[in-house]
């Protein structure tokens, strides 16, 4: 079992596999891996989504409140994302509060969600000013095999789209589907050997020197980037990452919501 | 429990619950061994509508230190519920709850493992509910015990757990969601089947003896089905159907199971063979 630590072996067998455009799973550098996706998983939470990404898997679920907005936003909902690397899903998880890795995951999702402009929050209000529905995503890794980033942005994002407003368990009037205008959806590459490769897996993200997500909406706009760790990207590798990740967000909103 | 009064019938007239179950009568309970890539054994249990996920690994160093046994492992239980399990989203993170039912896991299940066997280290158990309908720490120990045995930790024995209770003063098995809350008590119970040992126990509510006697009778009885049920998960992941067997491997079964005489040659080594096979499984 690998606990991050990679041997100097592997760490040339995956370079040398690059270089030849081939990977260890037999994939190409820029292909995905398989995409499947369970909504309506867990029967307490208003939406939920369970989503498997070769052997990544990430539960997402939305639960939903009345409480009062926040005072710049009267008329609007509240979104919160949160994300959990829980001790089950990986040897380089710990309990306790979340860490760094967990808070840039969530946020990076969560800023996906909100610069796409995947929910109308104005939908959201109840009463401007007093009452608005308060939602959390929560997200929980289950199986770490890499690209988490990926697996959960899509866990969330069919999580909302699947979720029902609980207004009639509140005494607020009949229940309605979340409002949703946009569907982000991100694409994540590790750079490895001097190489963009797309979602990459627990090994391979232990030989990259930098990773780029993008995330991208279905009017063929761009609504968040992240950069992580040292390396770097040139210009051409990141107009290149922007391509691959326009074509994959096509490809998952077709499989996924028939858009 | 809960106490509270409800116009819920939980008990019709023709001794039925909620749910259309016999008081004897356990919610469907599937079982699934080795389902997580990464932890070194894992298991699934989705009874009733309970999904609970549990992960081991180890034995591995122990954190924190000053916990390590020289003697022994230690059996360190994470029990954590989604948030988005329960009705009313759960905070994340440990809460009294969940620190107290991780503490009677670990304790339960190091009863089984043969934790001399690896001194100084840790097995970390870690269960997750991901939908929670009353019965967790039930399906957790459950699953654990499957997570234990898929990881290849040595163990007596599997445990298996069920909870018992009453309900509008009838004893009840394997208790959901609103005969938690309105029922008038709850007994879990983790069970070592192999030897009868009980290693969880919990009770809260109003009982009599007679009526916690019917109940650990009622629960004990679930508790080897349930035995079953995890003893044939654990060969659906381990057992290889004679389907599967690859032709030149079940050439090789059948030349070594064939009597000596029938073998060319019907040399020593062959017979040492054979009966070394057979030594192995008794």
């Amino acid at each position: 079992m690998s606990d991050g630590a990679l041997s100097f072996i592997m760490r040339d067998h995956i370079h040398k596999l690059i270089e030849k455009n081939q990977r260890f799973d037999g994939r190409t550098r820029e292909e995905f891996r398989k995409l499947t996706v369970e909504t309506g998983f867990v029967n307490k939470a208003e939406g939920s989504a369970m989503v498997y990404l070769g052997d990544t898997r990430v539960l997402a679920g939305v639960k939903s409140i009345v409480g009062e907005p926040f005072p710049d936003t009267p008329d609007r909902g509240v979104l919160t994302t949160n994300a959990e690397l829980i001790p089950l899903a990986s040897e380089t998880f710990e309990s306790g509060p979340p860490k760094q890795p967990s808070i840039e995951l969530a946020r990076v999702v969560d800023r996906g969600i909100r610069e796409g402009q995947a929910v109308d929050f104005v939908k959201l209000c109840l009463k401007p000013g007093e009452e608005v529905w308060i939602n959390f995503v929560d997200i929980h890794a289950l199986d770490y095999d890499g690209n988490l980033f990926d697996a959960a942005n899509i866990a969330a994002v069919a999580a909302l789209k699947t979720a029902i407003i609980p207004a009639s368990r509140f005494d607020k009037g009949e229940d309605y589907p979340f409002p949703m205008k946009h569907v982000p959806i991100s694409a994540t590459f590790a750079k490895i050997a001097g190489h963009l490769v797309a979602d990459p897996s627990f090994d391979e993200e232990n030989v990259a020197s930098a990773r780029l997500t993008v995330v991208t909406i279905e009017t063929g706009k761009l609504c968040a980037m992240q950069k992580g760790l040292g390396g770097s990207f040139t210009r051409a590798e990141v107009e290149k990452a922007i391509e691959l990740s326009l074509a994959f967000g096509k490809k998952v909103r077709a499989q996924l919501f028939q858009m | 429990m809960g106490g509270a009064t409800t116009d819920l019938k939980l008990i019709d007239e023709n001794g039925r619950r909620i749910d259309g179950r016999r008081p004897d009568e356990l919610r469907p309970l599937k079982i699934e061994a080795g389902v997580l890539k990464r932890a070194d054994g894992s298991a699934y249990v989705h009874w009733g509508e309970n999904k609970v996920l549990a992960a081991v690994y180890g034995p591995r160093e122990c954190h924190p230190r000053h916990l390590q046994n020289p003697t022994r492992a230690i059996v360190q239980c994470n029990y954590n519920m989604a948030s988005f399990s329960v009705s009313d989203r759960k905070r994340p993170g440990p809460d009294r709850r969940s620190q107290e039912i991780s503490k009677i896991i670990s304790e339960a299940l190091e009863h089984v493992v043969l934790t001399h066997l690896f001194p100084r280290t840790s097995i970390d158990v870690y269960i997750e509910v991901l939908q929670a309908n009353a019965g967790t720490r039930c399906a957790g120990l459950t699953a654990a015990s499957v997570a234990l045995a898929d990881a290849g930790v040595p163990m007596k024995d599997l445990i298996a757990s069920c909870a018992s209770g009453k309900v509008a003063d009838t004893i009840v098995l394997d208790l959901r969601n609103e005969e938690d809350n309105f029922g008038s008590a709850d007994v879990p119970l983790g069970l070592v089947p192999r030897t009868g040992e009980i290693v969880l126990l919990q009770m809260d509510g109003d009982l009599s003896v007679d009526e916690f006697k019917t109940a650990l009778t009622m629960s004990t009885d679930a508790c080897y089905k349930i035995y079953e049920m995890q003893k044939d998960a654990l060969k659906r992941k381990y057992c290889v159907a004679p389907a599967e067997i690859p032709a030149a491997m079940a050439e090789a079964i059948q030349t070594s199971a064939a009597p000596a005489e029938q073998v060319n040659g019907g040399d020593d080594i062959k017979d040492d063979t054979s009966d070394n096979q057979q030594g192995g499984m008794q």
